[in-house]
């Protein structure tokens, strides 16, 4: 994308006749203070409690991802940050103002729709104005701001067309630049790559990450999809039943799941039923397999489901937690190739192997494991 | 293309061609034709004489209908009445069809159900029955009068209140429809999407969803205006001898001079101009990415 615009650094606007819709997001000052706090936050349709008490901090210039299966309550609770819905209790704080029951024109957040939601009667850049036009700027800021806004997505060129003359990855861009034309404090985006082929999607959330960077604004988006909240987010949250499961950032989400549901949610992992013997000792259960895990809060005796990603198990003797295994199937993916191994009488696991030179391993095959203990996490089971 | 699929072609335009092409045909045959007194009151166009097929075109009833400025008069009048009558009907027909499209969807056959209810009583019948509500002796004037708003009985029948009372009642379900359809098909996200980007309650309104409804307004609004232009019975009994319209002189030239010419040759012009107006209101549309499909 084209060169950085002084985003923040423009000079402050002829009062805004609107004195409730807030001004630019400022940086500095409040340092890494939180921009949103929500407490207790529920949403109930009909005998549905799509979110149900949730506590969530937002930091300023965070990039965090809601992630969920559909019904989660992950678009629940991004409408309620827009606006677009009501709680039914809790509250919002943004910026030090409860907004909870502000209506979205009144709120300094903007959102970047599912399927964009580009007005079809209007240009490109008329688009890209109408949030200023609402806001009864001059004209020359208008015409300014929307220039400024469309050379960031590199879309100056197309400021004439028509939505429908765009291709979808022109219109999520002309979607962003129609939401931070208004220098929102909060950006919300509402799977903004599911409207994308695959190979343009990856692409995007790339130039994704880049802009929120560069424009150091405070992002939340919505997806379903765990391969794009790990690659874009600073933060992931995991929402189930309306709650959120767990929250972190993507790597200690994916590596240290808290549930099952987490564990599995975020991609393929080994579930393993065992007995706690020690705070770092478990032996699965119907097994004489006795292995050292990750140190947990658990009383010896207690059962325990353990998890551990299919990536992290190593072939050959290394160190601790050696099994025996025999192969069972392989599946050949090209970069990878993923193995069902039978360990101990009846234990299946499933690992991934990056495919270098040299053979695979045969059906049938011996093969010695190492399960790295930090990379057994024993969850409540 | 096979048999059988060029055969379901051409019975459609079979049918076309007898039930709509031929009687136009006909109307146009005695639009050049000359009056005589004689039943059917015109000499045929077309005739097998000695010496074969003689045709004798008479341009005469449309030199009469430029020359005669009653009907120019009749047809600006006309047209005047159906436009401010249209305009009337989609002020009227636009929050209706809002309601409509903003109702719970189970409820919305039901209120469709009662827009298009009034068609099963005649509509000769329904326009009489406002003689009845707005004649100087009748209830509007009754209920005024009573209550002391007004001291004398005001005259609305025979004028073109009434005419324009008649239209907008008679055609609001053709506007009603088409926008309800129209405003229940935007999707919702165009409106949140206005108040995300700061807009209330009358902005989302004109700048996105009045927008966003055009085909269906333009649909609307065909709807009313030519039959409107056309519109016989509301001014007759509605209307008085102040509001000339081009349906009223069509019928007294039909069936008051038994000039049957005359009569068709009006009915020419007013197609041809109501099909000229379609197709540039088509092109408009197209122009701007949507027809009128």
């Amino acid at each position: 994308m084209g060169a950085v615009p002084h985003w923040h650094a423009s000079p402050p606007a002829a009062p805004a006749p609107t004195p409730t819709l807030p001004h630019a997001a400022r940086e500095g000052g409040s340092g890494l203070t939180s921009l949103v706090s929500i407490t207790g936050l529920s949403k109930r349709y009909g005998p549905v409690t799509a979110v149900d008490a949730v506590d969530l901090e937002i930091a300023r210039g965070e990039f965090l991802a809601l992630l969920g299966p559909s019904g989660s309550g992950k678009t629940s609770l991004l409408r309620l940050l827009a606006g677009f819905e009501t709680p039914d209790a809790g509250r919002i704080v943004l910026d030090g103002q409860d907004v909870a029951r502000t209506p979205p024109y009144d709120r300094p957040v903007n959102m970047v729709f599912q399927a964009y939601a580009l007005f079809p009667h209007l240009s490109v850049a008329k688009n890209v104005a109408f949030g200023l036009e609402m806001e009864k700027r001059p004209r020359a800021e208008i015409e300014s701001r929307v220039a400024e806004a469309l050379k960031l997505v590199e879309l100056e060129a197309l400021a004439g067309r028509r939505p429908d003359q765009l291709s979808g990855g022109q219109r999520q861009r002309v979607a962003i630049a129609r939401a931070v034309v208004k220098r929102p404090k909060l950006l919300l985006l509402d799977e903004p790559l599911s409207a994308l082929d695959r190979r343009l999607r990856e692409r995007t959330r790339a130039e994704l990450k880049d802009l929120q960077a560069r424009l150091g604004l405070t992002f939340v988006m919505v997806t379903h999809d765990q391969d794009e909240a790990m690659a874009v987010a600073s933060r992931i949250a995991v929402l189930n039943h309306g709650r959120i499961a767990q929250m972190g950032p993507p790597a200690e989400v994916f590596d240290r799941p808290a549930d099952r549901f987490v564990a599995e949610f975020l991609g393929d992992c080994n579930l393993l039923e065992a007995e706690v013997l020690a705070p770092d000792r478990v032996r699965l259960r119907g097994e004489a397999i006795e292995l050292l895990v990750r140190p947990m809060d658990r009383p010896a005796g207690a059962a325990v489901t353990l998890a551990l990603r299919p990536g992290k198990i190593l072939l050959g003797p290394d160190g601790r937690n050696m099994l025996n295994a025999s192969v069972e199937s392989i599946e050949y993916l090209g970069d990878l190739s993923r193995l069902t191994v039978r360990v101990g009488a009846a234990t299946r696991l499933v690992l991934t192997q990056v495919n270098r030179a040299g053979p695979l391993p045969a059906v049938g095959d011996g093969l010695f494991l190492t399960l790295p203990p930090e990379t057994l996490v024993a969850l409540p089971a | 293309m096979s048999a059988g699929s060029r055969l379901a072609l051409l019975l459609p335009a079979f049918w076309l061609l007898l039930f709509v092409g031929a009687p136009l045909l006909i109307v146009l045959e005695i639009s050049f034709s000359e009056v005589i007194s004689a039943i059917p009151p015109y000499a045929p166009v077309l005739r097998w004489g000695e010496e074969g097929l003689r045709i004798a075109l008479n341009p005469e009833n449309y030199a009469l209908l430029i020359g005669d400025d009653l009907y120019i008069h009749s047809l600006l009048s006309s047209i005047r009445i159906a436009a401010t009558s249209t305009f009337l009907a989609l002020l009227v027909g636009l929050p209706i069809a809002h309601g409509i499209a903003r109702a719970a969807p189970r409820h919305r056959p039901w209120l469709l159900l009662l827009v298009i209810l009034p068609f099963w009583t005649s509509f000769l019948i329904r326009v009489y029955a406002w003689i009845g509500i707005l004649k100087t002796e009748g209830i509007l004037n009754t209920v005024l009068l009573t209550a002391g708003l007004i001291r004398e009985p005001f005259v609305i029948l025979t004028t073109e209140w009434a005419v324009h009372l008649g239209i907008v009642y008679a055609y609001l379900p053709f506007m009603v429809l088409p926008l309800a359809v129209a405003l229940e098909r935007i999707d919702p996200a165009f409106r949140e999407a206005a108040a995300d980007l700061g807009a209330r309650g009358w902005s989302i309104f004109f700048r996105v969803t009045l927008p966003l409804a055009r085909t269906g307004i333009a649909a609307g609004c065909l709807l009313v205006f030519i039959p409107a232009v056309g519109e016989f019975v509301i001014p007759d009994l509605l209307g008085g001898p102040g509001t000339p319209m081009i349906g009223k002189a069509m019928w007294t030239e039909f069936f008051g001079n038994r000039d049957w010419p005359v009569a068709s040759a009006l009915a020419i012009v007013m197609l041809v101009l109501a099909a000229g107006g379609i197709l540039a209101l088509d092109r408009v549309q197209r122009r701007s990415g949507e027809g009128l499909s």
